[in-house]
């Protein structure tokens, strides 16, 4: 019966999410809708905007990378085709010398080949970003008990994807009275969560969002964008969401270029099929 | 298959081959001249679509299989390193998990089509029961798969499933540990779901090549729903090459372009999120959901309040297809002549499609709320009641085929396919064509075929 104990659990905790998750009925908050944000990647003929991954990539190392891992990302990514620093003239990423300063200014934790002792040493463009704390644990320990999600695959891993990123960087109101947040929580519309135990108002009005361990991480001037774009905190939220909607999918670009010419492909065969067999069938009645 | 065979090999290697083994002859009575109802609509196209996703999800999965690493700490990286340093490993990869979707997609149109038509009845029973073998493989190598890439719904949708076993009274507990191999879904699980993965796909092929076998014996059935007769085979049927390699070829690559802008422009609406979060066994997502084409089933499962029989109602979900020919009692197949059939089967859809709605909802959830009581809780109609209600239809309509078929009166039935078709022939194809010759054996379709006189 221990299946069905776990399933149990399951009804308790979708029950639960039921309550986070905008049910009018249990008055509860739930998160608000992520606000939409116009990206140059949408579409099927959107591209990356390289400028904006640019300053993405300022936000992410200056402020993500001091708690979030990114690890299934390498530097040589960055100069692929589509990536902040691809250069036309640089076809092999690993030759691009953007790929490899930034590479180069990063310590990776190595062993020594001849005495075997633990070492460091200048990160290469084959090298995956560090992550920021040595283990899981370590992880936590230094943030309240919570640990702070890998970015790699983050847009895509959040319903909503940069949208919801965006919305929860700009989404920390002050808030509302009547809401006890406890400390090293951080109250922000766009996280779910259920408020309701928090609230002590009216019931059918609990705020919407949810508490997380994060402080708000953006500042205006915190990051100086070397394109003079202005150093909001909309702009860091909205540069950083790219970049990581890029590194997501690093592919992306290629994919829909692919796609253009599959379909193209696609509709000019099912046209000359379409044709052969009004060819073929035309003196047979069906 | 059926009739003599009239393949004439001509070159001195195929006859060679033709007297030691004849596959060419397989293969041309099989796919060249074979007879085929010239009545079909486009809805017996997604027998083709089927074959054709069937080999694409054979060949992208071998490939991600010499990319793919089954271990609990590799395979969510592994499918990630495929999507990004891989050479148009997205491409495979995309192809592969949104194959599965339009795989499930074609086989329900393939099923409400049978249906419709009925061709499960007799001859085709065997087609039919085949085909019910397929779609439970299919669910079953589907399942398998979607476990593979290691995040949370992969993790925590094999916990639900495989703790169904356990229901079962007395052996259950010690099945789900053997299924396990060990105390809990872990790398054990894994390794066993992917040497399954792999295997399942070619036992599929295997019987799909009975599937078409049996198909061939009495030949398909048509819109019309009649057995053409012996004597008008060389009327109503036109051999399948040229006529219907081309037209399914039409319909096999206006699905591909549908397919194609899922995959390249949209390649994750039909996932789950929640899957991009690697699996954490002590951090359960809060609200575990099968993929879209899995709902209905799930969707029965929790409309039971006794876990057994949910399971139970679930396995006879699918086992009810298995014994869909002896339940129907009509002597008539195709639904265009039962008018009472045809309203019940689309009732029958709508409640498939609402069982998959209801999958995707929290059981406690409302539909609708026409008061509160007086502890404010909110009375109306939920997602579980909804679900149950939907169960009960599902089931009601396969006892309703049996006296259904007895009580009804259908509509009159034409002679020959060529009745009905030859009635509105004018808005097809051509004027410059002549109307096929009504006297027997006079249709002459502009033929592949070399001898046709020499056939049946």
């Amino acid at each position: 019966m221990k299946g069905f104990t776990i399933m149990r659990r399951f009804a308790a905790v979708a029950f639960l999410a039921a309550a986070a998750s905008g049910s009018p009925a249990l008055a509860a908050g739930g998160a608000e809708h992520p606000k939409k944000v116009a990206y140059s990647f949408e579409g099927p003929f959107g591209q990356f905007d390289k400028a904006q991954l640019q300053r993405g990539f300022k936000v992410y190392r200056e402020v993500c990378a001091s708690c979030h891992s990114m690890n299934l990302v390498s530097f040589r990514h960055l100069g692929i085709p589509g990536g902040p620093f691809y250069e036309k003239d640089q076809p092999n990423p690993n030759e691009n010398p953007y790929v490899r300063t930034i590479a180069a200014e990063y310590q990776i934790a190595d062993v020594d080949s001849e005495t075997g002792d633990a070492i460091t040493r200048p990160g290469t463009p084959a090298d995956r970003f560090p992550s920021p704390f040595p283990n899981e644990a370590a992880a936590r320990g230094s943030n309240g008990g919570a640990l702070p999600p890998d970015l790699s695959v983050i847009t895509k891993a959040r319903a909503g994807g940069p949208d919801y990123i965006y919305s929860l960087l700009t989404g920390y109101p002050t808030p509302p009275k009547g809401l006890t947040v406890n400390a090293g929580q951080y109250y922000n519309k766009y996280y779910p969560g259920d408020l309701a135990p928090y609230w002590t108002g009216d019931h059918h009005s609990v705020p919407k969002g949810g508490f997380l361990a994060m402080a708000p991480p953006l500042r205006p001037g915190l990051v100086t964008f070397d394109d003079g774009t202005p150093s909001t905190v909309r702009n860091q939220a909205r540069d950083v969401a790219a970049f990581l909607a890029w590194a997501t999918e690093p592919k992306m670009e290629e994919r829909k270029r692919t796609g253009l010419a599959v379909v193209a492909y696609l509709t000019l065969f099912a046209g000359l099929l379409y044709a052969s067999y009004r060819r073929i069938w035309r003196d047979v009645a069906h | 298959m059926s009739g003599h065979s009239t393949y004439q090999p001509k070159t001195g290697i195929e006859k060679w081959l033709d007297a030691r083994l004849p596959i060419v002859r397989l293969g041309y009575d099989s796919f060249v001249d074979y007879p085929t109802p010239k009545n079909l609509n486009y809805w017996w196209t997604f027998g083709g679509v089927l074959s054709v996703i069937l080999a694409v999800q054979i060949l992208t999965g071998i490939v991600l299989a010499m990319h793919y690493v089954p271990h609990v700490d590799h395979a969510f990286a592994s499918v990630e390193r495929i999507m990004r340093d891989v050479n148009y490993g997205w491409m495979l990869r995309y192809v592969h998990s949104n194959g599965a979707s339009m795989f499930f997609l074609a086989t329900y149109i393939h099923i409400f089509r049978g249906i419709y038509y009925g061709s499960y009845k007799e001859p085709r029973e065997m087609i039919w029961l085949l085909g019910c073998v397929l779609f439970f493989l299919l669910i079953a190598t589907a399942f398998m798969g979607y476990v593979l890439p290691w995040g949370q719904m992969s993790f925590h949708g094999a916990v639900v499933i495989t703790n169904l076993l356990g229901a079962i009274p007395v052996v259950g507990e010690g099945i789900t540990t053997w299924l396990w191999g060990g105390f809990a879904v872990d790398n054990p699980t894994l390794n066993r779901f992917f040497a399954l993965h792999y295997l399942l796909p070619f036992i599929i092929a295997g019987v799909v090549i009975l599937h078409i076998w049996a198909l061939h014996v009495p030949g398909n059935n048509n819109p019309v729903g009649i057995l053409i007769p012996q004597d008008l085979q060389r009327r109503d049927t036109v051999p399948f090459h040229p006529y219907y390699t081309v037209k399914d070829g039409f319909a096999i690559v206006v699905f591909l372009i549908m397919f194609a802008v899922f995959v390249f422009y949209n390649p994750n609406a039909l996932g789950h999120a929640d899957n991009y979060i690697p699996a954490n066994p002590l951090v359960t997502p809060a609200h575990i959901v099968p993929e879209w084409y899995l709902l209905p089933f799930y969707a029965i499962l929790k409309a039971v309040p006794d876990k057994f029989l949910g399971v139970v109602a679930m396995f006879a979900s699918i086992g009810a297809l298995f014994v869909l020919p002896w339940l129907d009692t009509s002597r008539v197949r195709s639904l265009r002549y039962r008018p009472t059939a045809k309203l019940l089967f689309w009732l029958f859809v709508v409640t498939c499609l609402g069982l998959g709605w209801c999958g995707a909802q929290l059981p406690e959830d409302m539909l609708f709320t026409v008061a509160e009581n007086g502890d404010g809780e909110p009375m109306g109609l939920n997602y579980l009641w909804l679900s149950r209600i939907l169960t009960a239809l599902y089931f009601g309509w396969f006892a309703a085929q049996l006296p259904l078929g007895l009580f009804e009166r259908p509509l009159p039935v034409p002679p020959s396919i060529s009745a009905p078709v030859l009635s509105h022939a004018g808005g097809d194809g051509g004027d410059g064509g002549a109307s096929p010759p009504s006297q027997r054996g006079g249709f002459a379709p502009r033929p592949a075929t070399a001898q046709p006189e020499t056939r049946g």
